[in-house]
């Protein structure tokens, strides 16, 4: 208990996964804590890859944690501008009727 | 010692403000909540050694994606208690299932951790010569190169898209025309009238 090890990283970065899910699965109608939740599973996932980068002793590990980081700024900025556009046709963000996109 | 208090009191933040990020009733505390998640979770970065990864996300997520969800969240005008509603019918399965997904990442996470991994007593991957940053560097500039431009076109690709979805031209809006305004010559300018005199302009 008194020694930091690999698997209290792991151990933080499960709850984060865990609660990433559950926010999935319960704010089924909110799109913007939906994507909240999805960058809470990418960052559990990046404390993964820098524990591991830290115990195994190789630097990688970061550099996958920085494309990860990259790819989550990405996909957070257009999932937004989806939502400002669906907003302005719509004039709410309900999951339910997004749907209709599909033309 | 200090560093196990640091990291129990990080952890413990971390894992609470993720909670309060999915069940805080106003997306405006869910954003706060999120930027102190990222925050300490930096402090866990720090921890580890991993000093430039921690900055890159203060800078990349409290400073930019956080800042980004807030403005979109109070931009929007929606009616946000409407969007909660549903929220106790789907605690059970979501919990349950939270509850089995914890419970095996936590078993596989220490089960396998007993293997042999736990003999190496280095905490840091850094070489001892060279501090995180430059470690890093090295690495990103030699061997993934060709990653790092990827990663560059993705970010591109972001903005342009980002920028292409959202911008759009009001009809009725009057704007500045520059092109017209500098090709104007005398003839279009100018029109010359004979004014008899004593008469004026009727």
């Amino acid at each position: 208990m008194l020694e930091i090890g690999l698997a209290h990283y792991l151990g933080v970065a499960a709850l984060l996964f865990t609660i990433g899910v559950f926010g999935i699965f319960v704010n089924r109608k909110n799109v913007i804590i939906l994507m909240m939740s999805i960058e809470l599973l990418l960052l559990a996932v990046n404390i993964n890859l820098v524990a591991f980068s830290s115990y195994l002793g190789d630097l990688a590990g970061q550099v996958f944690a920085m494309f990860v980081l990259t790819v989550a700024a990405a996909e957070a900025a257009i999932g937004l501008a989806i939502l400002v556009v669906f907003f302005r046709n719509r004039g709410d963000i309900a999951v339910e009727d997004i749907n209709m996109m599909k033309g | 010692m200090l560093q196990v208090i640091a990291f129990y009191a990080l952890a413990t933040v971390a894992v609470l403000s993720a909670f309060l990020v999915v069940a805080a009733r106003n997306p405006v505390h869910s954003v706060m909540w999120l930027i102190t998640a990222f925050f300490s979770s930096a402090g866990l970065f720090v921890l580890l050694g991993a000093e430039f990864l921690a900055m890159l996300l203060v800078v990349v997520y409290v400073g930019a994606v956080a800042v980004l969800f807030l403005f979109v969240v109070m931009m929007l005008d929606v009616d946000f208690t409407s969007l909660k509603q549903g929220f106790l019918s789907y605690l059970p399965l979501g919990g349950l299932i939270a509850l089995i997904l914890a419970g095996e990442l936590i078993l596989v996470g220490n089960a396998w951790n007993a293997a042999d991994i736990a003999a190496r007593s280095e905490v840091t991957a850094t070489p001892a010569d060279m501090n995180n940053v430059q470690a890093l560097g090295h690495l990103i500039y030699d061997e993934y190169v060709y990653f790092f431009q990827a990663a560059g076109m993705v970010l591109l690709v972001a903005m342009v898209g980002a920028i292409v979805l959202t911008l759009r031209h009001r009809p009725n809006v009057k704007r500045q025309k520059a092109h017209i305004q500098v090709g104007r010559d005398r003839k279009t300018a100018v029109e010359l009238q004979d004014i008899k005199s004593g008469e004026g302009i009727g």
